[in-house]
């Protein structure tokens, strides 16, 4: 049982973590997201004492962990595979941790047998690869046998099998009723492994609940509708036919239409009564992935940008078309198709945008309809065939501007 | 894999020591917990002291710093022992104990750097932060560093020392020197391995002061030298005064008390050299404990 209360830290005037309450129950495996920079590793650091909040207090068994009897027997931690000695051998390195808390040194063996470094035990820790070192580091947090383990992105470096082996061990030690928190940046990994999720932000609370929830709270469940692409007046009668019965549709750049809030036989019936065809008519479940990024996408810190390679690129001949970005790739709103449902939707941003060509509102930050043109490569004569740049494909500042 | 068998309810399983006053009748957990089967012992300086030694033989600077310092006291005071026999001196009654000083002047860069080690090499590599996590009362695994090194320095150099000073008197007791005293072997030998000691103590606590071991070693560095330098420089007649103070106060020049060669005849003398170098490394673990402290690891 982990409970933190209030928990705030500060570096100088940055704010790493602000008021974050929370609790980890014992008996699952819960789950800690957050963008890069969000606090994961900082509250991790405070709940082991290695920080010291600015406010707030966070308890481990309704005890501060340095108040803590023989902590390591209680809460075992792989914070980071690199916070070994790589001169010492893995044997050594965990023999020392194993007698600063008194536990029995053939234990050692014991844990070394557990994530399968037994072959390896006597070589220095240097020469590990990280997926080794990610073993050695749930070794030393195994060590003590404790009813508390955290782990901070467990996975990384491991290869599939390894992958497979933490997921299963995680569930494993949640089910023989230890509390096991996981920092994880693999959404997939996560679905898999977590009973519960705690999301933060910037260092603030943003989600604390069981992942189907959270899924179905943030869902951008939609249907995929596509009417025959020679007829655009059909696409546009379908669409009004759609909002009008209260759905919502966003285009796609292909011509397709997202539409949600409406089940998909009653989108059948709207168009068999408008007299549309439809070429496609697809369900699309979302995953943990987009709901965690249809989230946490307003409080990102490091988020790419297209790549302009200013003033080095070959100015395109008239006429011809730049490449079509990937989607995703410097596009900051892909990940934010329309709210499924009005209400009910706790962290879908504002609608206030103006309707759109279709009828329909706009969400703000819609996937640009058009590639953005690189203006650096606009050829001296005005093209008529280049598009022009998209009005406004949400700058990436406004969203990072506070 | 070995995790030990679910919790089962046996009464013997390791309790939390209950507070004193605490009410017996705590509220049961309403959500299941588990019990290790491996007995919790409540762990002390003992504990963290067997770390530390596990620690300080595993890793090869240790090996290669005392390996150097070995290697230094005893090549180069054989060396400067068989120089002079074999010159044919007349030592007008000098102790021949004095002729270790230069092996042990330069092997006190080898404790130096160990000592800066000892605890910067675990803030350098992280290590620090699993320590930590393993024990959380942080003035315990500073207070084992220490003791720990202190040890093994003390152990390292006195052995070096003693051999040395066997070899020098074995060999130049021909050539008129004096027969050193108990006091004399005492001073020059466990006195001199105590200030070397206490000079890597008080270098492992700046390593935790510091907490960057290239840092924390030019620290120390400096302050061997940096007297005896500035002091050489100092040539206004003004500060002749300050110019004999850096020169006594030196930490070479405190060493060779120990051997009744000093370079002035005021200044520290006997045994001060110990204590001056006893209250700054006292000093310096005071301020390391209160930082180790308050900082974040």
């Amino acid at each position: 049982m982990i409970e933190a209360v209030g928990l705030t830290k500060r570096y100088g005037d940055k704010t790493a973590v602000y008021n974050l309450s929370f609790q980890v129950r014992p008996g699952a495996v819960t789950g800690f997201l957050g963008p890069n920079g969000s606090g994961k590793s900082t509250t991790m650091r405070m709940i082991l004492g290695l920080d010291n909040p600015t406010a707030g207090h966070v308890t481990i068994c309704g005890h501060p962990y340095d108040k803590l009897p023989n902590a390591p027997r209680q809460v075992g931690a792989l914070l980071d595979a690199k916070a070994v000695h790589g001169g010492r051998s893995a044997r050594n390195h965990l023999l020392s941790l194993a007698q600063l808390s008194g536990i029995p040194a053939r234990r050692v063996d014991e844990v070394l047998g557990v994530v399968g470094l037994h072959e390896v035990a006597g070589r220095r820790s240097k020469g590990f690869s990280l997926g080794m070192g990610q073993r050695l580091g749930i070794a030393a947090a195994l060590l003590g046998d404790p009813q508390v383990l955290l782990f901070d992105e467990p996975v990384n470096g491991l290869d599939p099998e390894g992958i497979l082996w933490v997921r299963n061990l995680m569930k494993s030690l949640a089910a023989e009723g230890r509390t096991v928190f996981v920092s994880s940046h693999l959404m997939s990994e996560m679905a898999l492994t977590a009973d519960h999720l705690i999301v933060i932000g910037r260092g603030q609370l943003m989600a604390d609940m069981s992942v189907k929830d959270f899924i179905s709270h943030n869902s951008a469940d939609f249907a995929r509708v596509r009417t025959p692409d020679s007829e655009p007046q059909q696409r546009e009668k379908l669409s009004a036919a759609i909002t009008e019965a209260g759905g919502h549709v966003l285009p796609e750049q292909d011509g397709a239409l997202r539409v949600t809030g409406l089940p998909l036989p009653r989108i059948s019936d709207l168009a068999h009564d408008h007299d549309v065809r439809l070429w496609e008519l697809s369900p699309h479940q979302a995953s943990l992935e987009e709901a965690y990024m249809r989230m946490t996408q307003g409080a990102v810190d490091y988020r790419s940008t297209t790549d302009q390679k200013e003033g080095l690129q070959q100015p395109l001949p008239p006429g011809a078309q730049p490449p079509m970005p990937v989607p995703g790739q410097g596009q900051p709103g892909w990940y934010a198709p329309p709210p499924p449902q009005q209400g009910g939707q706790p962290f879908a941003p504002p609608q206030t945008a103006p309707a759109g060509p279709y009828g329909a509102p706009v969400a703000p930050a819609s996937p640009p309809a058009a590639p953005v043109a690189n203006p650096y490569a606009q050829p001296p004569q005005a093209p008529q065939s280049a598009p022009q740049p998209a009005p406004s494909a949400e700058p990436t500042e406004s969203e990072d501007a506070r | 894999m070995s995790t030990p068998q679910p919790p089962m309810p046996h009464s013997a399983a390791p309790q939390w020591p209950a507070a004193p006053g605490a009410a017996p009748s705590a509220p049961a957990p309403a959500y299941p917990t588990y019990t290790s089967p491996i007995p919790v012992v409540r762990t002390h300086l003992g504990h963290a002291l067997a770390s530390e030694w596990t620690k300080i033989k595993s890793v090869r600077s240790t090996l290669w710093t005392l390996g150097v310092l070995v290697a230094l006291v005893i090549g180069i005071g054989l060396l400067t022992g068989m120089v002079i026999a074999g010159s044919d001196p007349d030592l007008g009654g000098e102790s021949p104990l004095s002729l270790g000083f230069f092996g042990l002047l330069l092997g006190s860069m080898c404790l130096i750097t160990l000592g800066v080690l000892t605890t910067a090499s675990e803030y350098g590599t992280g290590m620090i932060r699993t320590t930590m996590v393993a024990c959380p009362s942080r003035g315990r695994v500073l207070a084992a560093k220490a003791l720990v090194f202190f040890l093994v320095a003390f152990v390292v150099t006195v052995v070096c020392a003693s051999v040395v000073g066997l070899v020098h008197v074995s060999l130049l007791e021909e050539y008129n020197a004096a027969e050193p005293s108990a006091e004399e072997w005492l001073k020059g030998t466990v006195g001199v391995s105590l200030y070397l000691a206490l000079l890597g103590t008080l270098s492992l606590a700046v390593g935790s002061i510091v907490r960057h071991s290239a840092g924390a070693i030019t620290v120390m560095i400096a302050l061997v030298l940096a007297p005896l330098v500035i002091a050489m420089f100092m040539f206004s007649p003004s500060l002749e005064d300050v110019q004999e103070a850096l020169f006594e106060y030196s930490i070479p020049n405190q060493m060779s008390v120990f051997y009744s060669t000093s370079l002035s005849q005021s200044g520290p003398s006997g045994w001060d050299p110990l204590w001056i170098m006893l209250v700054v490394t006292g000093a310096a673990l005071a301020l390391a404990f209160t930082l180790l402290r308050k900082r974040d690891v």
